[in-house]
């Protein structure tokens, strides 16, 4: 336990921390953007739209995120892609989690009654209108707590990315070990500090469920 | 078989609503056959027919909520585009109703009411705002501007679906069946305002079960069944004295009780 107050070692542990929330937070704005893009697609009456949501899809959730990692900093270096393992990490992480997002959308948009849209239609807007303004804000409602699932998995997946050079916090784990510490009490940081992470989320979540719930 | 009659409405320069050969299908359900109808400014129809007649289908194909196999669709002389933003500009002239109300379950009355606005003609929102506010009151439901649509009744909802079609200032209204889903006590209040409405000079297809309403709003009255218009005639005429057995078979069970 005593680990975290011996030589210096507190201050990387919050600098991990730090590197961590960061990380979960910009793939977080990313694959939010990302999965209600992807989403909009899905939906939208243009085929070539629907097919290219639907491969992303079936590609990207279904790929371990470790394989995906790989594929990112091994496979754009390639192409003549050069990034720093931060920005690697946040492309895997948003590509990925987008996938999960654009689904829990799309089962949202499906509990919204056709009449909405074709109330919104008649109103004379457009397929963008209609679905920026009247469909997703209440297809959000109904998926908030998957929704949360999905936001308090992505600071748990980021650990991936203390695999790929990034400082974050499972990658002061490895810092540790390799100085010798006794495992349990590294881990013990180390879990506490996720949890933290993880129960933020979901106060945040259960915070905007409570103050969009709408009568229907 | 449709035969043609005088309708004592006003007369504009051109019809305002002309459909032509409309044909669908809803698979083996030939559900429109050979629609030819001409809606004149100001007028005021009323749509009456058994369920499954193709009534409400033909309301909903005059802005297009549904695509047709075969005909046109004339509004104030311009053919109804087909997807897309022409077909979007199209609509926001043609005010509907629906039976469900579909009021947006998220937004205010009063947002209800200005999000058309805003958002299609790009009123600015402070003179939405009055507009909204001033139709709220003139259905009588302005007391309710801040409230969701959840905590209305089914009548105000209506009434506040009715203001938000007018918001947009359209040429003509579609109501499909706007009484059906509502509790008696609450029928006349929306009646109430489509007479209203009515006697403003507004144009109005109507499909409805309330003959009361056909009766004294109606310039004309079109009478449907497996997909063609049976019968039209002015309401006093038709109730009367119904020309074909469809018809007499229609009124014989809805009237007598």
């Amino acid at each position: 336990m005593g680990v975290l107050f011996e030589d210096g070692n507190l201050a990387l542990f919050r600098d991990g921390f730090l590197r961590t929330v960061e990380l979960s937070a910009v793939s977080a704005v990313l694959a939010l953007l990302l999965g209600i893009v992807l989403a909009a697609f899905r939906v939208s009456p243009v085929p070539a739209l629907r097919v290219f949501g639907t491969v992303w899809v079936n590609i990207f959730r279904n790929t371990p995120l470790t394989l995906l990692f790989f594929a990112v900093t091994f496979g754009l270096p390639r192409l003549d892609v050069h990034l720093d393992s931060f920005t690697f990490a946040v492309i895997a992480l948003s590509a990925y989690t987008g996938s999960f997002v654009c689904e829990v959308l799309r089962a949202g948009i499906n509990t919204v009654p056709l009449g909405q849209a074709e109330a919104a239609r008649s109103l004379g807007m457009g397929f963008g209108q209609t679905l920026g303004l009247v469909i997703l804000p209440q297809a959000v409602r109904s998926v908030m707590s998957p929704m949360s699932s999905i936001f308090i998995a992505l600071p748990r997946n980021s650990a991936v990315a203390g695999a790929f050079s990034v400082a974050e916090l499972y990658n002061w784990q490895q810092t540790m070990t390799d100085k010798g510490y006794a495992i349990f009490g590294i881990f013990f940081w180390v879990a506490l500090a996720y949890l933290c992470i993880s129960f933020s989320v979901q106060q945040l979540f259960s915070f905007a469920e409570k103050r969009m719930a709408v009568a229907r | 078989m449709t035969e043609k009659t005088v309708t004592d409405s006003v007369t504009g320069p051109a019809p305002l609503v002309v459909l032509s050969g409309v044909d669908k299908h809803f698979g083996a359900l030939h559900v429109l056959q050979d629609i030819n109808l001409e809606i004149a400014r100001g007028e005021v129809v009323v749509l009456i027919g058994p369920s499954g007649s193709g009534k409400s289908t033909l309301c909903r194909t005059i802005n297009r909520l549904e695509t047709i196999d075969a005909g046109t669709v004339l509004i104030d002389g311009r053919p109804l585009p087909a997807e897309g933003k022409a077909l979007a500009e199209l609509r926001a002239e043609v005010g509907m109703v629906f039976q469900s109300f579909n009021l947006f379950a998220h937004k205010t009355v009063l947002e209800n009411v200005v999000l058309g606005q805003v958002k299609v003609r790009k009123v600015k929102r402070p003179e939405a705002e009055a507009t909204a506010r001033e139709l709220l009151e003139r259905v009588g439901v302005g007391a309710q501007a801040d409230k969701y649509p959840a905590q209305l009744s089914g009548g105000q909802q209506q009434r506040v679906a009715i203001a938000r079609a007018l918001a947009m200032k359209p040429k003509v209204m579609l109501f499909d069946e706007p009484t059906s889903a509502l509790d008696p006590e609450m029928v006349n209040e929306v009646l109430e305002v489509m007479r209203s409405l009515a006697a403003e000079g507004m144009t109005m297809v109507v499909v409805t079960h309330e003959m009361g309403f056909a009766r004294s709003a109606a310039n004309r009255v079109l009478f449907m069944a497996d997909g063609r218009i049976v019968e039209e005639n002015t309401p006093e005429a038709f109730f009367t004295a119904p020309r074909t057995d469809r018809a007499k078979d229609f009124l014989s069970k809805i009237l007598h009780h």
